[in-house]
């Protein structure tokens, strides 16, 4: 049996009262679904005080287009579940790789809970972290990321590589996405973070997040020209598990057609260190059919030499490194079937 | 700690327990109201043995905060019994588990049934297998190696909806090697 920590449980009904909460509560943490802080907390990688739950805050829970910038945005409300960004008709009409990536997230049971807000900002994840305290105990005492001061993955190093683990945060990088924060510390009290500069390289704070900020919703642009995009898991059953190899692809196309010329594309790799990777020097892709074998070989060569993952969860990296080029691949491949 | 008072929704009745508010909804069944029917498992969200309904979705409890819970109204494995479909306290699913020898040891079925009762109910047709996998797909069972569990929900989804047309069922023969 895992048992909690002691904590206090706040359950503010609007985004003002949560911003209020966070403000006075500087060490509490905020709950949506729970189901990556619970667990984490019965391992007792953090004993909050307290925690902010927005079970109750019915705002986030929209999922709506919004014409009123420059062009269309579909706008996501961070409370929607995961069940429901999978299912929605508009998120699978625009954003076909964000309906798949959100549907292959854990299990039903957990997507009909977690929510794309806590998807966006899951804690990274490591075989060394993601333990009883009693394992990491018999490790000898935990790791930077836990109550420890050494890495296990990376020996003698001092910056902490756990691995962004998220199936919806390569796509989002992909897609263009913004993140729409308050309770931010500037004049505004509120900005917004392309999805793309919001992730840092440090498993420790591995977003731009600042302690007092909630993230109430993701804006998509939709998409003003053809666009073919996918998402690529592999994990070890179909089911239940964290992506091992993620890669989330986007093509703009010339028309809608598997023959359709490529005239951008974007690539972006997850579970490698705490940063998604995105992949570059792909000029030599632009041109090309998305059919042409040429296409699919040389964006898997450029993900395999540019993304090397580390042993950071399970699985070797040098087999999950030859993994994400035959997903890249077959994901590609897949794109061009009609 | 203090303990706080909770107002919960469970299987129609409205139910007053005092609790310590850390606790997740499947220790306040299971230790406050002995509604022991929901099982603790993995206890982190892996394996489904928890699993009961909060308005209708299957969810687990393990993974609820018992204070969040009092947002809508629960349903456990208890539940089933009264359900309009059943008959002398036994629910289609459960009847049908018990025809198809879908339990061994048990742990996992209460978790199991409540999943499969929510797709019984939101598909309100005969289910076909590969929906049975997919909705059972965050349910663990150590026993059964899965065949028999995914007879009995397709064999209770054509109790309660009608008989299947001319569906092809024969993955069935490929999944036990007959």
């Amino acid at each position: 049996m895992l048992r909690l920590p002691q904590f206090g449980v706040e359950l503010p009904e609007t985004v003002d009262a949560v911003v209020a909460l966070l403000r006075d509560n500087p060490s509490a943490r905020i709950v949506a679904g729970g189901t990556d802080i619970l667990p984490n907390l019965k391992h007792r990688l953090d004993e909050p005080p307290k925690l902010i739950s927005l079970a109750m805050v019915r705002e986030l829970r929209t999922i709506e287009l919004d014409a009123s910038g420059e062009g269309s945005d579909l706008v996501i409300g961070a409370g929607m579940t995961l069940t429901e960004v999978s299912e929605h008709p508009l998120v699978r009409e625009h954003f076909p790789s964000l309906a798949k990536a959100a549907g292959l997230v854990a299990s039903p049971l957990i997507r009909n809970m977690g929510t794309i807000g806590g998807n966006l900002n899951l804690d990274t994840r490591c075989r060394y972290v993601n333990q009883t305290h009693f394992w990491r105990q018999a490790l000898g005492g935990g790791c930077l990321k836990s109550e420890g001061n050494v890495c296990h993955v990376v020996p003698k190093g001092r910056n902490c590589v756990a691995a962004m683990s998220s199936d919806c945060v390569p796509v989002l990088i992909s897609q263009g996405a913004v993140i729409e924060q308050v309770g931010t510390a500037n004049e505004a009290g509120k900005r917004s973070v392309p999805a793309g500069e919001y992730f840092r390289a440090d498993g420790l704070r591995h977003t731009v997040r600042e302690d007092g900020e909630l993230t109430v919703a993701i804006r998509l642009p939709l998409p003003s020209t053809p666009r073919r995009s996918a998402y690529a898991k592999w994990s070890v059953r179909q089911s239940i598990d964290f992506p091992l190899v993620s890669v989330a692809l986007r093509f703009d196309l010339d028309q809608d057609s598997p023959h359709g010329v490529v005239q951008g594309l974007t690539v972006v790799a997850g579970v490698l260190g705490a940063k998604p990777r995105l992949v570059t020097k792909l000029d030599d892709a632009l041109g090309k059919k998305l059919s042409d074998p040429a296409l699919s070989r040389i964006v898997s060569e450029r993900v395999h030499k540019q993304c090397k993952p580390l042993e950071n969860v399970p699985f070797e990296a040098p087999y999950r490194r030859q993994m994400l080029a035959v997903y890249t691949r077959r994901a590609i491949e897949a794109l061009t079937a009609d | 700690m203090a303990e706080s008072l909770l107002s919960l929704r469970i299987n129609g009745e409205a139910v007053s327990t005092a609790a310590p508010s850390h606790w997740t909804l499947l220790e306040v069944l299971r230790y406050r109201l002995d509604l022991i029917g929901s099982k603790q498992g993995c206890d982190k969200g892996d394996c489904g043995a928890c699993t009961v309904q909060i308005n209708g979705e299957p969810v687990l409890a393990c993974l609820t905060l018992a204070a969040t819970a009092q947002r809508g109204e629960v349903r456990t494995v208890e539940g089933l019994s009264w359900a309009p479909e059943a008959s002398q306290g036994c629910h289609p699913l459960q009847d049908a588990f018990d025809r198809w020898d879908a339990a061994q040891c048990g742990f996992c079925t209460p978790g199991i049934l409540m999943a499969a009762e929510a797709l019984l109910r939101k598909r309100a047709a005969v289910v076909t297998r590969d929906e049975v996998r997919e909705a059972l797909a965050g349910n663990l069972c150590r026993c059964t190696g899965y065949t028999k569990i995914i007879d009995a929900v397709v064999d209770a989804s054509e109790v309660v909806f009608g008989q299947r047309g001319d569906e092809s069922t024969d993955d069935s023969a490929q999944q036990t090697g007959s």
